[in-house]
């Protein structure tokens, strides 16, 4: 009943155009970051901050990141997790070696640092597409890891590449505690969701998509192949990049390259599959469940089945779930949970009269 | 007539196109005049869509010349083309099937648009009221080719006869002044192919956009060529306008198969 | 000098075993036009398969352990476990997906290749395990006797069994009518179909011969190194050999293989040292991503022209 958008008339492309068109769409993105920004750190308890809240997150930026080059821009990556390594150690390095550092600017640089990295192997895009170029993606995938652990510099002459963040500070104020960080990130990853929302509704983000549903038109109409697709590899490792700074700062604070396997990439994939391919809400909702499937199925499968498992048959099948529910999705809603929340939206629009 | 018949802008020489050993054309000379509706007819396989693909440089002659508008080239990008005011539909509509209408002909504006990346990630100021002003022009088209009510509909939805006239409007979108239409009038029924007509004839008349056209109604064809090329085989088989065309032997035994 | 050549069939061996991953890659795509990712994780379960049957079928029929019999029951059970794989995947992700883009079948085979790992740790487990296959791993005398060169045995065996597996696989295609129906379905998936050609079994049955393949794959590989979950990592560098080769070229498999073999041990061993070593790990992308750009359609695979 109280989703409708009758009455709402448009008297001009501004108000048409603007980033969320229906007066109720509005109110509730207002609530729900008012939601996650005042009402969750108030009754949210430590366990919820640390382990579910702050990762879900920066997955988030990840796949939004991921989302923009695979989903917008059609390039299959499958080095994500590689760029994130960039973001961090960029980031750590920054905060390192230069006095007064403030935060925020260090892992913006750390994400301007995996951008250049990503566009460097994105230079294979020019040339290649498809398969070869997700194989491509897995050159960096592997090379960075190895470039990051057999270079010390990077990790300032650590064992085995392992860095730890840095105390945060911003503005004389510590962001020590799960509170602040959550805060912290949460304001992070909003920003720059809204900031990849006006990208993806502008010029920018319909050469991208012109890109990915065919190429040879998108040029014929003056689109350049090149600065587009290297574009949305400059902004898709950005995203990344800087995810992946705040994964070492907020979330986990030492972290190694290998942290940063293919695992993480193909992890941050499903988040888009299940989530939605070509959705910055559905890096969201793909986030969230990635996140909290595993939690929920080490929580529920001892519940159920008692003592007779152990844990290795529930890691194991994580693996099964995980696998079945890519192969299921693509199969049953290609779109994802993103497509699932809209069509729901508009059933409600409709309702009580769905006729 | 509104309009009169210029000089010409587009002469193509010698063009000869193969693929690996397939001759797709040979040594093929005509040229446009500025303002006129110039079609190219033939068979099946004569080589049409490879001539059109040559003029914009999707794909590129091994021998012959283009003369656009005083330039001389060999072959050329597609996307300068575009910058120079050629704009084209494809044979099997060639629309970016996961965006909506309005959506896929503001990408043909991409070109009259200078905001760069960052200020459409702000979306404030200049970027905003480039998207405003940009979509008034869009708006025009959607006018013209009378899609208003489907301006927000994903083009993959949508009915063939219509995504034809999206295309249509995503080359129109541009103010080109040449337009390269490959058969869009393929599989329409009367009343569409009627609308269509009436599209082009609209679009030469009042924007006097050149229009270079491949269509296999002989009657459309007929109707509203200003002069006519013909192919075979990848070989011009005659040349000039409708009537002279028409009456063409080689033409005449072309299309019945007489000869070979 | 001695030591180069070492170095170099040692590589040449090692590539032999990507060929033969990478083979099983050639034929699904060749037929389905699916880029199966979940190759190498078929490897890992046909391997694990096979330790798991020998490990349990001395109890069950009371043979001898380690004997022949054992040893072709389990081969056979195993071939078995792989065409209802082929059967499941074709029923399951395969006929769901038909006329689905490329793209969405290769994220599919990703999702297989998690649920196969997981399937196959889940009913096996996921400990090491150690394969005998009865051939020594002893240098030939006669190549140290007069050349002076360190060859295992084992690899010249393997090396012959993907010989002869490449030279089967081809006669197959040539001169069975299965084959000549694989080969029409490659060209052509409408244009089969329309001669009446049961789309469905075709491609169980080149899933069949894949798994086949990844059988024979992963015993020689997990002789070598024993049967673990690192066997599916191995198989990732098939990638790059696919790229070397080409996505449809058997012939391109093989040199693909070979190629990526030899240079990557060459390079592990003359470049390595100089920044750190376990360049392996990426050395064969690099090479492939490089070579990419100057031939994008591979040694051997054809060239493809846009039309619109």
């Amino acid at each position: 009943m109280l989703y409708r958008e009758a009455g709402q008339f448009k008297a001009s492309y501004e108000a048409d155009q603007q980033i969320f068109p229906i007066l109720q769409d509005r109110i509730g993105v207002l609530l729900l970051i008012g939601f996650f920004a005042l009402a969750v750190p108030l009754f949210a308890d430590q366990y919820w901050l640390k382990a579910i809240l702050i990762p879900v997150l920066i997955f988030s930026l990840a796949a939004i990141g991921l989302n923009i080059l695979t989903g917008y821009a059609g390039q299959l990556s499958l080095g994500s997790a590689a760029f994130m390594a960039v973001g961090a150690f960029g980031a750590y390095n920054f905060m390192l070696r230069i006095d007064g550092m403030p935060f925020l600017v260090a892992i913006l640089l750390g994400g301007l640092c995996a951008a250049l990295v990503g566009v460097m192997f994105g230079l294979p895009s020019l040339r290649i597409k498809g398969f070869y170029l997700a194989v491509a993606t897995l050159a960096a995938q592997f090379f960075i890891v190895w470039a990051l652990v057999k270079i010390e510099w990077f990790s300032n002459y650590s064992s085995s590449g392992v860095i730890t963040a840095q105390e945060i500070e911003i503005l004389g104020f510590a962001f020590d505690g799960p509170q602040s960080k959550y805060l912290l990130t949460l304001f992070v990853v909003v920003v720059m969701a809204l900031l990849a929302k006006n990208m993806v509704r502008s010029t920018t983000g319909r050469s991208w998509m012109a890109v990915r549903d065919m190429d040879v038109a998108a040029e014929v109409i003056g689109i350049r192949l090149m600065r587009t697709k290297l574009t949305a590899f400059a902004v898709s490792s950005f995203y990344c990049g800087v995810a992946g700074a705040l994964y070492a700062y907020t979330y986990i604070g030492t972290v190694e390259p290998e942290g940063f396997n293919l695992d993480l990439s193909f992890k941050i994939l499903f988040m888009i599959i299940i989530g939605g391919v070509g959705s910055i809400m559905g890096s969201f909702l793909g986030a969230a469940f990635i996140v909290l499937l595993p939690i929920a199925l080490d929580v529920f499968v001892p519940m159920l089945l008692g003592d007779l498992v152990s844990s290795s048959f529930v890691s194991n099948l994580q693996l099964i779930v995980f696998g079945g529910l890519i192969v299921f999705f693509l199969i049953v809603e290609p779109h994802g949970l993103a497509r699932l929340w809209q069509i729901g939206k508009e059933k409600l629009r409709l309702w009580p009269f769905p006729h | 007539m509104a309009r009169e018949i210029g000089d010409v802008i587009l002469k193509m020489e010698g063009i000869s196109l193969s693929f690996g050993g397939v001759k797709a054309l040979t040594n093929i000379s005509f040229d446009v005049r500025e303002h006129e509706i110039r079609s190219i007819i033939g068979p099946n396989g004569a080589g049409k869509s490879s001539m059109l693909n040559v003029i914009n440089g999707v794909y590129h002659p091994q021998e012959g010349q283009v003369t656009f508008r005083g330039e001389v080239r060999r072959d050329m990008e597609p996307h300068k083309a575009a910058k120079q005011g050629i704009a084209r539909t494809f044979q099997n509509i060639a629309l970016f099937k996961g965006m909506s209408v309005i959506d896929n002909i503001m990408t043909g504006r991409n070109l009259k648009m200078k905001c760069n990346v960052f200020h459409h990630a702000l979306h404030w100021g200049k970027a905003r009221a480039e998207e405003i002003e940009h979509r008034k022009k869009v708006e025009e088209v959607i006018d013209f080719l009378e899609i208003q009510n489907i301006r927000k509909t994903p083009v993959g939805r949508l009915p063939y006869g219509l995504q034809k006239r999206v295309e249509l409007g995503r080359a129109l979108a541009a103010e080109p002044s040449m337009m390269l239409l490959d058969e869009p009038m393929a599989g329409m029924n009367v009343e569409e192919k009627q609308d269509m007509c009436r599209f082009i004839l609209d679009v030469n008349d009042q924007f006097g956009t050149t229009i270079v056209l491949i269509e296999h109604d002989m009657g459309v064809v007929m109707d509203i060529s200003d002069r006519v090329v013909v192919l075979d085989y990848g070989k011009k088989i005659g040349d000039g306008e409708p009537d002279e065309v028409k009456n063409n032997p080689d033409v005449i035994a072309a299309y019945l198969g007489t000869s070979h | 000098m001695q030591f180069f050549f070492e170095v170099l069939i040692g590589g040449l061996l090692s590539g032999v075993l990507y060929a033969l991953v990478a083979l099983g890659f050639v034929l699904i795509y060749k037929a389905s036009g699916v880029f199966n990712f979940a190759q190498g994780a078929m490897v890992f379960f046909a391997a694990l398969t096979f330790v798991g049957f020998l490990e349990i079928l001395p109890g069950w029929t009371g043979w001898e352990e380690g004997g022949r019999a054992v040893f072709w029951l389990a081969f056979v059970l195993s071939l078995a476990a792989m065409v209802v794989l082929a059967i499941a995947t074709e029923k399951f992700v395969l006929r769901p997906l038909v006329n689905q883009p490329p793209i969405t079948l290769f994220m599919a085979t990703i999702g297989l290749t998690f649920l196969v790992e997981g399937i196959a740790q889940g009913i096996w487990g996921a400990n090491v395990r150690g394969l005998n296959l009865g051939i020594a791993d002893v240098p030939i005398e006669y190549m140290m006797d007069n050349f002076n060169i360190l060859i295992s045995s084992f690899d010249v065996f393997a090396a012959a069994v993907a010989a002869v597996l490449v030279a089967a696989l081809a006669l197959f295609f040539q001169y069975t009518r299965i084959g000549r129906a694989l080969r029409a379905v490659a060209d052509d998936h409408q244009a089969a179909l329309s001669i009446g050609i049961p789309l469905r079994h075709i491609w169980v049955i080149v899933w069949a011969v894949a798994g086949f393949v990844a059988l024979v794959a992963g015993m020689i590989w997990g002789a070598r190194n024993g049967v673990q979950f690192a066997l599916t990592f191995t198989a990732l560098k098939a990638l790059p050999v696919l790229i070397l080769g080409g996505f449809t070229s058997v012939p391109g498999a093989i040199v693909g293989g070979l190629i990526i073999g030899a240079s990557e041990k060459l390079a592990e061993v003359y470049v390595g040292p100089f920044v750190g070593g376990g360049i392996e790990s990426w050395f064969p992308y690099i090479l492939a991503l490089g070579f990419l750009l100057f031939r994008p359609e591979g040694l051997f695979g054809e060239k493809h022209i846009d039309r619109v």
